[in-house]
């Protein structure tokens, strides 16, 4: 490894690990959360210890049983390979911190990156909830990160040792025909295990298997095509949003094809239903209205995108509802940011969560067909699984529906989202809630699948962090 | 209230939101990007492969595709009777239901596995902490002693129940050997 030595690095991190008596959690600000930043605990030029009035606080040390689980870490495993701390699928609503081997290269291409910021993300929770196809006890799940690059392969051009880069999600060769047309969420040379989806870090098998980033440390393949240097000057916070929330949020707005003064109607409040409703302000809308049934989020959404907000909940009928409020016209582009964890059907719950019969509830995708407009725009950003849904697929025949879906093209909207960051149009980091540990990502996971605490957007933050 | 009242409190003026319209494209109706045929490759797979990847563990390879990726993940390779249901799914297409169940069907066998690994290792996995069970404390206390006491109470029930058919039986057969 460049740069730092490898053992070095180990080292620091082993050390964070053992002085874990810095243990954290969220209380509001106090002078002590300066102190605890002050003495290293966290890095980052943005890190003033508050977030959205939660904070990262030094607490009382770990118990003894604590103290001797991490006394018992080691740097090596038996056959002498080099360990690091990383997040590791169990199971259906199990995840922990564990350690594994670290990283190599394994292409001319790849990078190896030192995590610095890793989010879960709304997607993450199909996987936890043991919804995505070929989900394997193991796997490091994690698509949404930014880190310092550590080493480079022979043939990496445009990264060096100790950029600190954004990754998009996409694992993208830049050459193959979907990648020439920009679709670089459709690359066909990073996943062999299916063509339904190219690759994604931390995404399943059925994603190209790859190890994502709520690790110390992460493999990049195709170095020179994905990550993006992070501008000078931006907030770690708002890059780390740029790998996925933003971008599927834009390309949600972008693929609804909205037209000054159109109405617009987001499913689902969620850091990606947020991030396009905001957006759809950018292209031109005349109303955006954000349907969903917590109201902590709605109320977020009310004052972050800015948005109409109804509970579904509240109006019983969310079709009814909104073919009232838009003269019995219907929106004119719905947006489905919601994908197969929708509550609000009981028989798409039954079929979809509970007996996966479907693949996800599409209770949001059902509602989004039915309340727009005949010959309007159904955008689907929301995550369901390779096999089949029922929607009423007779009604976007007989509207002249439109619908357009994609994951998002990270690197092709790159260039106009650090842009609009930039210049103050959009405000990424206000979404995230949460800062936690890596070393806390079980509970992380829990407040989040669970919409615990206010939750909106937990961060993971690598202890490697903490001392480097 | 009616639907319309409601949703005339909450207008929002555009003109008010910062960046209004600054991305708006009359030509982005209905699909961008455009397909760009003069990117479009011609016959097929013929871009400049990136250098190919070696295979150090195994990777399964949908059937769609006629040649490995140039690079793929290594996580987790396939093992025990879970990799042999992934290799027999592999076996079919992925327009197939029966690809994506047997998948599925792994995946819960590999749990089982991944409990059964832990215990080889001499590791008692602390399931709890692993479901985050220190959050539902921390933030959902009402939550965590309702599940707990209707788990409770339906183990209860089902104690119950057996009891009172092994009772039964066992009356039943006391009452056979009396006669």
């Amino acid at each position: 490894m460049r740069g730092r030595s490898q053992p070095a690095l180990l080292l620091q991190s082993c050390y964070g690990l053992i002085l874990a008596d810095w243990r954290w959690n969220f209380r509001s600000s106090e002078p002590s959360v300066r102190k605890a930043f002050q003495q290293g605990l966290v890095i980052g030029s943005d890190c003033n210890g508050s977030v959205n009035g939660w904070s990262c606080t030094q607490v009382s040390p770990p118990s003894p049983r604590e103290h001797k689980r991490l006394r018992g870490i080691s740097l090596h495993d038996h056959a002498g390979e080099m360990r690091m701390l990383a997040m590791d699928y169990r199971g259906p609503y199990r995840v922990r911190a564990d350690h594994k081997p670290m990283p190599r290269i394994l292409h001319p291409e790849d990078a190896i990156v030192r995590v610095t910021r890793s989010c879960i993300c709304g997607s993450d929770l199909h996987l936890y909830h043991g919804m995505v196809p070929d989900t394997r006890i193991g796997m490091t799940f994690g698509h949404e990160f930014t880190g310092i690059v550590e080493e480079v392969g022979p043939e990496v051009r445009n990264l060096a040792v100790g950029d600190h880069v954004l990754v998009p999600f996409n694992i993208a060769c830049g050459k193959c025909h979907f990648c020439q047309q920009g679709l670089f969420g459709n690359c066909h040379e990073s996943n062999s295990q299916a063509t339904a989806v190219g690759g994604i870090f931390g995404y399943s098998h059925t994603a190209g298997g790859y190890d994502g980033g709520q690790a110390q440390y992460v493999r990049v393949p195709y170095a020179d095509v994905g990550p993006c240097k992070i501008p000078a000057g931006m907030d770690l916070d708002d890059a780390v949003l740029l790998t996925d929330v933003v971008p599927t949020g834009y390309q949600a707005a972008e693929m609804g094809g909205i037209q000054r003064g159109d109405t617009v109607v987001v499913f689902g409040a969620g850091p990606v239903g947020i991030m396009a409703a905001r957006c759809a302000w950018l292209f031109g809308a005349g109303r955006v209205i954000v349907i969903d049934h917590l109201e902590y989020r709605l109320e977020f959404a009310r004052r972050y995108c800015p948005a109409e907000v109804y509970n579904f909940r509240s109006v019983e009928d969310p079709v009814y509802f909104i073919k009232k409020i838009t003269d019995s016209l219907g929106a004119d582009v719905c947006i489905d940011a919601v994908g197969g964890d929708a509550a609000g059907s009981a028989l798409h719950t039954l079929l979809g969560t509970k007996l996966k019969l479907e693949a996800g509830a599409a209770t949001a995708l059902h509602w989004a067909i039915n309340s727009v407009k005949k010959g309007g725009i159904v955008s689907i950003v929301g995550v369901y699984g390779p096999t089949g849904n029922l929607v009423p697929i007779g009604n976007v025949v007989n509207k002249g529906i439109t619908i357009r879906a994609n994951q998002a093209s990270v690197k092709r909207l790159l260039p106009r989202l650090i842009e609009h960051v930039q210049a103050g149009r959009i405000n990424p980091k206000a979404l995230i809630t949460h800062k936690v540990p890596l070393e806390e990502v079980s509970d992380a996971y829990h407040i989040f699948s669970a919409k615990l605490d206010g939750c909106i957007k937990p961060v993971l933050v690598p202890s490697a962090e903490n001392v480097a | 209230m009616s639907p319309e009242t409601l949703a005339a409190q909450q207008r929002i003026d555009p003109a008010d939101v910062v960046g209004w319209g600054v991305d708006a494209d009359p030509a982005n109706n209905p699909t961008y990007p455009m397909r760009d045929i003069s990117q479009d490759s011609k016959g097929g797979l013929n871009w400049p492969r990136p250098a190919l990847q070696p295979e150090t563990v195994e990777v399964l390879r949908s059937t769609e595709h006629n040649r490995r990726t140039a690079v793929f993940g290594t996580s987790t390779p396939p093992s025990g009777l879970s990799g042999a249901i992934r290799r027999q799914a592999f076996k079919s297409s992925e327009g197939k239901w029966s690809h994506w169940l047997m998948l599925m069907a792994a995946d819960r066998i590999n749990v089982v596995e991944g409990l059964g690994e832990d215990l080889m290792r001499g590791r008692v996995p602390n399931i709890p902490g692993e479901m985050g069970i220190r959050s539902e404390i921390a933030h959902n206390m009402p939550g965590l002693i309702r599940k707990v006491a209707v788990a409770g109470a339906l183990m209860t029930l089902a104690y119950g129940l057996v009891r009172s058919r092994q009772s039964a039986s066992r009356r039943s057969s006391v009452s056979r050997r009396h006669r």
